[in-house]
């Protein structure tokens, strides 16, 4: 506990991390260098690969159009689980959440539904769906799904009862007191919860097409699995990871223009 | 129990409310508004005041006896009634604006009459120019102004407040009742104003009933002989304000100690 908290400098925070990531790359790169000259010592590259043979893998498939291609397969799978499985999530959890029967007897299977360790569920969705589109989707919902429900039920449990009670005075209708009360209450659940799920539905693109898929970035993985090549190994981690900056810092951007009506604290 | 005069417009006839709890907020309450009266409900915290606002509403149903409005039985949200609640009520994610237009689309009225009677009321509590401002964005005072705009707007026939300026600091508390007492002159609408403060129910009010300590009853029944309209600020020092006052904190008294009482055993 210090008297005074200065701020931090964002410049000196991204400056470290930039050293830190340059130090890193390399100190492998110059690892495998020295084993290079000296097997005895160093990184193997065969386990380990290395930044430049990384960047040169990367560069060659961006030549064969291959990044371009797997970022919009994988994109185009994870936009349509989250859609929807975001629209089934809200749908339930709104049902649910504003019938009391109905949430007492299906919320407790949802919670023990969650608890299903999705990984195990894909290469059942394989054998249902194909290799297709089909099979990434649904796995991409299946995490989604619950991500949102969770959210939404929680949105309309936490309403204030005198929003309703006055809603209702005012002349709301039931459907009316969903539309003006409980949606736009859950909106900011759900919207809080836009991030995780974006993140939960390229999760279960990628680990779908990890397990059986002729095209996408968890494809590009698993293929140079199959080949040893672990430069490619780690290049589609690498496209994965800007991915994922990209999508994260767009959602962030969305977010906090969607919500006006929040005091900004 | 009722005086001659014209039927009452609200009528409560033996009425018991038992939570599922098992609290017993009210027991045999029994007491009949005029219409275009403006009643001032007092009594110790806890005494099953709000509780009457929501069974007079329709909110809330009686576990027995019957809530008539109008001659007939509560069933279902009550026709022609308008509440101001303790706590905010104001929809946070709609602007002055839609909150204010909110009661009026509920009841299906054309678009272009219901924005002139929103900004006409906006402008009448004084919030023009807080048109497109969210409720975050004003102050508490603001926020009341906002309130009563929503529930003016659509005209309702019996408004029931429950203690809805205990929140404000005093000064815009004294202002709010001038100007409710303002807007509800001539507007020929019933009142029930809950509230605990014996003030502000001499000052408002044609009536008030003193409600005992919980579960609740109708104590002692008041009229208020200040004449209309009064100037809020000298009406506190007519003399028939303060013996009115002591009369009826003489009643107050023992059911406040009561529920204080109970409330430490409780606590």
């Amino acid at each position: 506990m210090r008297e005074q908290t200065r701020p931090v400098s964002a410049w000196l925070v991204f400056g470290t991390q930039l050293a830190l990531t340059v130090g890193f790359l390399v100190a492998w790169e110059l690892g495998v260098r020295w084993h290079a000259a000296d097997p005895k010592y160093g990184i193997d590259p065969f386990f380990f690969s290395s930044p430049s043979q990384i960047a040169a893998t990367i560069v060659t498939w961006w030549q064969h159009g291959y990044v371009i291609n797997d970022v919009l397969v994988t994109m185009w799978e994870t936009v349509l689980g989250l859609v929807i499985g975001g629209l089934i999530g809200i749908v339930l959890g709104i049902v649910l959440a504003s019938n009391r029967f109905l949430g007492a007897v299906f919320e407790p299977l949802l919670v023990l539904l969650n608890s299903i360790p999705r990984v195990t569920l894909v290469p059942l969705f394989i054998l249902w769906f194909g290799f297709s589109l089909m099979s990434k989707v649904v796995s991409a919902i299946v995490l989604v799904l619950f991500v949102v429900f969770f959210a939404t039920y929680a949105g309309i449990k936490d309403v204030d009862p005198t929003l309703i009670a006055s809603a209702r005075v005012l002349g709301a209708k039931r459907i009316d007191v969903v539309r003006h009360v409980l949606f736009p209450s859950a909106l900011t659940w759900i919207f809080a919860s836009l991030r995780s799920a974006v993140g939960f539905a390229l999760i279960g693109a990628v680990v779908a097409e990890y397990f059986g898929a002729s095209a996408g970035v968890g494809y590009r993985i698993q293929y140079s699995e199959a080949q040893l090549n672990t430069g490619g190994v780690f290049g589609g981690l690498a496209i994965l990871m800007v991915l994922v900056t990209v999508v994260d810092t767009f959602i962030r951007f969305v977010q906090r223009r969607l919500i006006v009506w929040k005091p900004a604290d | 129990m009722t005086s001659s005069g014209p039927p009452p417009i609200i009528a409560f006839r033996g009425v018991t409310k038992t939570f599922e709890s098992g609290y017993v907020a009210l027991h045999g309450v029994d007491f009949a508004i005029a219409a275009e009266r403006f009643v001032a409900l007092v009594g110790p915290s806890g005494c099953g005041k709000s509780t009457i606002l929501s069974l007079a509403a329709g909110l809330d149903r009686p576990s027995d006896g019957t809530v008539s409005v109008r001659g007939t039985p509560v069933d279902g949200i009550t026709d022609g009634v308008g509440f101001l609640f303790q706590r905010d009520a104001l929809l946070p994610w709609k602007t002055v604006r839609d909150n204010v237009l909110l009661p009026l689309q509920l009841r299906g009225a054309g678009s272009a009459d219901a924005r002139r009677r929103a900004a006409e009321w906006i402008g009448r509590v004084g919030l023009r120019g807080f048109e497109a401002s969210f409720p975050h964005q004003l102050s508490g005072g603001m926020r009341k102004r906002a309130a009563l705009a929503q529930t003016l707007v659509y005209d309702p026939e019996i408004l029931l407040m429950d203690e809805p300026f205990s929140a404000l600091d005093v000064q815009t508390r004294n202002l709010m009742e001038a100007e409710l007492l303002g807007l509800w002159q001539g507007s020929r609408k019933t009142v029930i104003f809950v509230t605990h403060d014996l003030e502000e129910a001499i000052a408002l009010a044609d009536e008030v009933l003193v409600m005992t300590a919980g579960p609740g009853r109708i104590k002692s029944r008041y009229d208020v002989p200040l004449p209309r309209p009064r100037d809020f600020e000298q009406v506190r020092f007519d003399p028939r304000f303060t013996e009115l006052y002591s009369k009826m904190w003489n009643d107050l008294r023992d059911e406040v100690l009561e529920s204080y009482a109970r409330a430490n055993a409780a606590g």
